[in-house]
Protein backbone atom coordinates (compact mmCIF):
# COMPACT_ATOMS: atom_id res chain seq x y z
CA UNK A 1 0.00 0.00 0.00
CA UNK A 2 1.38 3.79 -0.78
CA UNK A 3 2.11 5.12 2.28
CA UNK A 4 1.88 8.22 0.45
CA UNK A 5 -1.55 8.40 0.93
CA UNK A 6 -1.02 10.35 4.21
CA UNK A 7 -1.61 13.36 4.13
CA UNK A 8 -3.46 13.70 0.73
CA UNK A 9 -6.55 15.78 0.13
CA UNK A 10 -10.12 14.49 -0.70
CA UNK A 11 -12.56 16.64 -2.12
CA UNK A 12 -15.87 16.37 0.15
CA UNK A 13 -18.30 14.00 -0.95
CA UNK A 14 -21.95 15.28 -2.39
CA UNK A 15 -24.11 16.31 0.30
CA UNK A 16 -26.30 13.43 1.36
CA UNK A 17 -29.78 14.63 2.75
CA UNK A 18 -30.85 12.00 5.73
CA UNK A 19 -34.04 10.75 5.18
CA UNK A 20 -36.50 9.70 7.54
CA UNK A 21 -37.86 6.63 6.00
CA UNK A 22 -34.18 6.21 5.78
CA UNK A 23 -33.02 6.32 9.73
CA UNK A 24 -36.38 4.27 10.37
CA UNK A 25 -35.24 1.58 7.83
CA UNK A 26 -31.82 1.99 9.03
CA UNK A 27 -32.71 1.46 12.65
CA UNK A 28 -34.81 -1.33 11.89
CA UNK A 29 -31.93 -3.38 10.21
CA UNK A 30 -29.81 -2.64 13.59
CA UNK A 31 -32.35 -4.15 15.80
CA UNK A 32 -33.06 -0.44 17.15
CA UNK A 33 -36.26 -0.69 19.33
CA UNK A 34 -36.02 3.23 20.49
CA UNK A 35 -38.93 4.98 19.87
CA UNK A 36 -36.72 8.48 19.37
CA UNK A 37 -35.19 6.71 16.21
CA UNK A 38 -38.41 5.22 14.67
CA UNK A 39 -41.33 7.43 16.20
CA UNK A 40 -41.52 11.45 14.91
CA UNK A 41 -43.27 12.46 17.65
CA UNK A 42 -41.11 10.55 20.21
CA UNK A 43 -38.47 12.23 18.80
CA UNK A 44 -40.03 15.66 18.98
CA UNK A 45 -40.35 15.22 22.83
CA UNK A 46 -37.08 13.98 23.59
CA UNK A 47 -36.49 17.84 22.30
CA UNK A 48 -35.21 16.99 18.36
CA UNK A 49 -36.54 18.13 15.03
CA UNK A 50 -36.87 14.70 13.95
CA UNK A 51 -36.22 10.82 13.99
CA UNK A 52 -32.38 10.57 15.83
CA UNK A 53 -30.08 8.30 13.85
CA UNK A 54 -28.58 5.02 15.37
CA UNK A 55 -24.74 5.44 16.37
CA UNK A 56 -23.59 3.50 13.89
CA UNK A 57 -25.54 5.13 11.00
CA UNK A 58 -22.76 7.18 9.90
CA UNK A 59 -21.29 3.91 8.13
CA UNK A 60 -23.67 5.16 4.86
CA UNK A 61 -21.75 8.37 4.64
CA UNK A 62 -18.72 7.28 5.50
CA UNK A 63 -18.89 4.51 2.94
CA UNK A 64 -18.67 6.86 0.04
CA UNK A 65 -15.18 8.40 1.35
CA UNK A 66 -13.79 4.81 1.47
CA UNK A 67 -14.95 4.43 -2.65
CA UNK A 68 -13.27 7.52 -2.88
CA UNK A 69 -9.98 5.89 -1.05
CA UNK A 70 -10.16 2.47 -3.27
CA UNK A 71 -10.54 4.50 -6.19
CA UNK A 72 -7.07 6.36 -6.14
CA UNK A 73 -5.16 5.11 -8.69
CA UNK A 74 -2.13 4.73 -6.84
CA UNK A 75 -3.17 3.67 -3.91
CA UNK A 76 -2.51 -0.29 -4.17
CA UNK A 77 -5.14 -0.85 -2.15
CA UNK A 78 -6.78 -4.57 -3.58
CA UNK A 79 -10.53 -4.48 -2.67
CA UNK A 80 -10.86 -7.86 -2.52
CA UNK A 81 -8.06 -8.29 0.61
CA UNK A 82 -9.61 -5.67 2.51
CA UNK A 83 -10.92 -6.74 6.03
CA UNK A 84 -12.62 -4.33 8.38
CA UNK A 85 -10.35 -4.32 11.54
CA UNK A 86 -11.74 -1.38 13.63
CA UNK A 87 -14.44 1.20 13.73
CA UNK A 88 -15.08 4.43 15.52
CA UNK A 89 -17.80 7.24 15.91
CA UNK A 90 -17.20 10.22 17.67
CA UNK A 91 -19.65 12.62 17.37
CA UNK A 92 -20.99 16.60 18.71
CA UNK A 93 -24.48 15.66 18.05
CA UNK A 94 -26.41 12.57 16.90
CA UNK A 95 -27.50 12.76 13.00
CA UNK A 96 -31.32 13.70 12.87
CA UNK A 97 -33.32 13.46 9.67
CA UNK A 98 -33.11 16.53 7.35
CA UNK A 99 -29.66 16.87 8.13
CA UNK A 100 -27.28 17.24 4.96
CA UNK A 101 -24.11 15.98 5.57
CA UNK A 102 -20.80 16.06 3.64
CA UNK A 103 -17.81 13.82 4.38
CA UNK A 104 -14.22 14.41 4.18
CA UNK A 105 -11.98 12.03 3.79
CA UNK A 106 -8.13 11.82 5.49
CA UNK A 107 -5.98 9.08 5.57
CA UNK A 108 -4.33 9.36 9.28
CA UNK A 109 -1.81 6.33 9.05
CA UNK A 110 -0.83 3.59 6.18
CA UNK A 111 0.92 0.78 8.32
CA UNK A 112 2.73 -2.80 7.41
CA UNK A 113 2.66 -5.53 9.45
CA UNK A 114 4.34 -8.61 7.87
CA UNK A 115 2.44 -9.20 4.83
CA UNK A 116 -0.03 -7.24 5.79
CA UNK A 117 -1.03 -3.27 5.78
CA UNK A 118 -3.09 -1.10 7.47
CA UNK A 119 -4.66 1.93 6.73
CA UNK A 120 -6.54 4.38 9.04
CA UNK A 121 -9.66 6.53 7.57
CA UNK A 122 -10.80 9.25 8.89
CA UNK A 123 -14.06 10.91 7.92
CA UNK A 124 -15.06 14.11 9.10
CA UNK A 125 -18.71 14.66 8.63
CA UNK A 126 -20.16 18.19 8.85
CA UNK A 127 -23.59 19.51 8.38
CA UNK A 128 -24.99 22.55 5.67
CA UNK A 129 -23.55 25.04 8.68
CA UNK A 130 -20.53 23.36 8.10
CA UNK A 131 -20.11 22.19 11.87
CA UNK A 132 -19.23 19.11 12.83
CA UNK A 133 -21.42 16.52 13.62
CA UNK A 134 -19.44 13.04 13.44
CA UNK A 135 -16.04 11.73 12.88
CA UNK A 136 -15.95 8.15 11.38
CA UNK A 137 -12.69 6.03 11.81
CA UNK A 138 -12.44 3.19 10.18
CA UNK A 139 -8.83 0.62 10.42
CA UNK A 140 -8.88 -1.40 7.06
CA UNK A 141 -6.44 -4.23 7.20
CA UNK A 142 -5.14 -5.05 3.48
CA UNK A 143 -4.37 -9.09 3.39
CA UNK A 144 -0.65 -9.87 1.87
CA UNK A 145 -0.88 -12.29 -0.59
CA UNK A 146 -0.96 -15.94 0.85
CA UNK B 1 -46.84 5.41 28.13
CA UNK B 2 -44.50 6.67 31.02
CA UNK B 3 -41.75 8.38 30.11
CA UNK B 4 -38.35 6.64 30.37
CA UNK B 5 -36.04 8.37 32.62
CA UNK B 6 -31.68 8.51 31.82
CA UNK B 7 -30.19 7.06 34.36
CA UNK B 8 -28.39 9.47 37.13
CA UNK B 9 -24.21 9.25 36.65
CA UNK B 10 -24.19 9.35 40.17
CA UNK B 11 -26.44 6.33 40.75
CA UNK B 12 -23.16 4.19 38.39
CA UNK B 13 -20.70 2.18 39.70
CA UNK B 14 -17.67 0.90 37.69
CA UNK B 15 -18.73 -3.24 37.07
CA UNK B 16 -22.37 -2.77 37.55
CA UNK B 17 -24.11 -4.52 34.96
CA UNK B 18 -26.19 -1.68 32.84
CA UNK B 19 -27.92 -3.65 29.89
CA UNK B 20 -27.90 -7.53 28.74
CA UNK B 21 -29.63 -8.73 25.52
CA UNK B 22 -29.20 -11.85 22.94
CA UNK B 23 -29.78 -11.12 19.33
CA UNK B 24 -30.87 -14.16 17.03
CA UNK B 25 -30.06 -13.34 13.33
CA UNK B 26 -31.29 -14.87 10.78
CA UNK B 27 -29.81 -14.58 6.96
CA UNK B 28 -33.31 -12.31 6.65
CA UNK B 29 -31.43 -9.63 9.34
CA UNK B 30 -28.12 -9.93 6.95
CA UNK B 31 -30.23 -8.78 3.56
CA UNK B 32 -31.89 -5.84 5.65
CA UNK B 33 -28.84 -4.67 7.10
CA UNK B 34 -27.51 -5.22 3.35
CA UNK B 35 -30.17 -2.89 2.12
CA UNK B 36 -30.51 -0.27 4.72
CA UNK B 37 -26.48 0.24 4.47
CA UNK B 38 -26.18 0.09 1.14
CA UNK B 39 -23.52 -2.78 1.54
CA UNK B 40 -24.09 -5.38 -0.49
CA UNK B 41 -20.66 -7.36 -0.28
CA UNK B 42 -22.21 -11.48 -1.47
CA UNK B 43 -19.72 -12.72 1.28
CA UNK B 44 -23.02 -11.58 3.68
CA UNK B 45 -25.82 -13.82 1.73
CA UNK B 46 -24.22 -15.93 -1.08
CA UNK B 47 -22.92 -19.16 0.43
CA UNK B 48 -20.93 -19.94 -2.88
CA UNK B 49 -19.07 -16.93 -2.46
CA UNK B 50 -18.80 -16.98 0.84
CA UNK B 51 -17.17 -20.44 0.49
CA UNK B 52 -15.22 -19.33 -2.85
CA UNK B 53 -13.34 -16.88 -0.56
CA UNK B 54 -12.42 -19.32 1.97
CA UNK B 55 -15.00 -18.47 4.38
CA UNK B 56 -16.62 -21.67 6.23
CA UNK B 57 -19.79 -20.00 5.66
CA UNK B 58 -22.13 -16.28 5.19
CA UNK B 59 -21.10 -13.87 7.80
CA UNK B 60 -22.92 -10.74 9.46
CA UNK B 61 -21.97 -7.59 8.69
CA UNK B 62 -19.78 -6.24 10.90
CA UNK B 63 -21.34 -3.27 11.00
CA UNK B 64 -24.36 -4.92 11.66
CA UNK B 65 -22.77 -6.24 14.74
CA UNK B 66 -21.48 -3.41 15.35
CA UNK B 67 -24.70 -1.70 15.17
CA UNK B 68 -27.19 -4.10 17.10
CA UNK B 69 -24.68 -4.62 20.19
CA UNK B 70 -25.04 -0.99 21.25
CA UNK B 71 -29.04 -0.93 20.89
CA UNK B 72 -29.11 -2.42 25.03
CA UNK B 73 -26.59 0.72 26.20
CA UNK B 74 -29.14 3.73 23.86
CA UNK B 75 -32.30 1.65 25.81
CA UNK B 76 -30.36 1.77 28.86
CA UNK B 77 -29.92 5.81 28.20
CA UNK B 78 -32.81 6.43 26.41
CA UNK B 79 -32.08 8.82 24.08
CA UNK B 80 -29.45 7.12 21.62
CA UNK B 81 -28.22 10.96 21.06
CA UNK B 82 -26.09 10.29 24.22
CA UNK B 83 -24.11 8.02 23.08
CA UNK B 84 -20.60 10.42 22.42
CA UNK B 85 -18.20 7.97 21.41
CA UNK B 86 -18.51 4.33 20.14
CA UNK B 87 -15.66 1.68 18.92
CA UNK B 88 -15.22 -1.71 18.28
CA UNK B 89 -12.67 -3.82 17.02
CA UNK B 90 -13.63 -6.64 14.75
CA UNK B 91 -12.19 -9.67 16.17
CA UNK B 92 -14.09 -12.92 14.76
CA UNK B 93 -16.52 -12.94 12.22
CA UNK B 94 -20.52 -14.24 13.25
CA UNK B 95 -21.29 -16.66 10.78
CA UNK B 96 -24.73 -16.85 10.13
CA UNK B 97 -25.85 -20.97 9.51
CA UNK B 98 -29.30 -20.68 6.06
CA UNK B 99 -31.25 -22.82 9.01
CA UNK B 100 -30.33 -22.24 12.28
CA UNK B 101 -28.90 -18.49 12.11
CA UNK B 102 -26.90 -17.34 14.98
CA UNK B 103 -27.36 -15.91 18.22
CA UNK B 104 -25.27 -12.96 19.82
CA UNK B 105 -25.11 -12.38 23.24
CA UNK B 106 -24.40 -8.95 24.71
CA UNK B 107 -23.33 -7.73 28.03
CA UNK B 108 -23.29 -4.10 29.22
CA UNK B 109 -21.08 -3.45 31.98
CA UNK B 110 -19.93 0.63 33.62
CA UNK B 111 -16.06 0.18 32.46
CA UNK B 112 -15.16 3.75 33.66
CA UNK B 113 -16.73 7.00 35.25
CA UNK B 114 -15.55 10.30 33.67
CA UNK B 115 -17.67 12.70 36.79
CA UNK B 116 -16.17 16.06 35.32
CA UNK B 117 -17.37 14.92 32.02
CA UNK B 118 -20.74 13.07 33.33
CA UNK B 119 -19.38 10.40 31.21
CA UNK B 120 -19.65 6.49 31.54
CA UNK B 121 -17.85 4.29 29.93
CA UNK B 122 -20.04 1.47 29.12
CA UNK B 123 -17.73 -1.73 27.91
CA UNK B 124 -19.88 -4.38 26.16
CA UNK B 125 -18.91 -8.01 26.08
CA UNK B 126 -19.91 -9.32 23.00
CA UNK B 127 -19.88 -13.60 22.17
CA UNK B 128 -21.54 -15.73 20.12
CA UNK B 129 -21.21 -19.30 22.50
CA UNK B 130 -18.11 -18.63 23.98
CA UNK B 131 -15.83 -16.88 21.17
CA UNK B 132 -16.07 -13.03 21.86
CA UNK B 133 -16.64 -11.45 17.77
CA UNK B 134 -16.01 -7.87 18.92
CA UNK B 135 -13.08 -6.92 21.03
CA UNK B 136 -12.28 -3.36 23.19
CA UNK B 137 -15.81 -2.39 22.64
CA UNK B 138 -16.73 0.82 24.33
CA UNK B 139 -19.48 3.18 24.51
CA UNK B 140 -18.99 6.68 25.80
CA UNK B 141 -22.77 7.79 26.96
CA UNK B 142 -23.01 11.51 28.32
CA UNK B 143 -25.36 11.54 31.23
CA UNK B 144 -25.51 15.14 31.94
CA UNK B 145 -28.41 17.45 32.44
CA UNK B 146 -28.49 18.92 28.77
CA UNK B 147 -30.73 21.98 29.43
CA UNK B 148 -34.24 20.88 27.59
CA UNK B 149 -33.45 17.95 26.07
Amino acid sequence: MNPELVGREFPPTAPYLVGREKVREFARAVLASTPISLDPEAAKAAGYADVVAPPTFAVVIQEQTLAQLLAEPDAGIDFTRVVHGDQRFVQTRPIVAGDLLTATLAVTSVKSLGAHSMVTAESTIADADGAHVVTAISTLVVRGED
Amino acid sequence: MAALQTPEFASLAVGDVVAEQSFALTRDTLVRYAGASGDFNPIHYRDDVAKSVGLPGVLAHGMLTMGFAVQPVVDWAVDPGRVVDYQVRFTRPVIVDPELGAVVQVVAKVGQLDAEAAVARIDLTVKVGEETVLGKAQVRVELGDRGGR
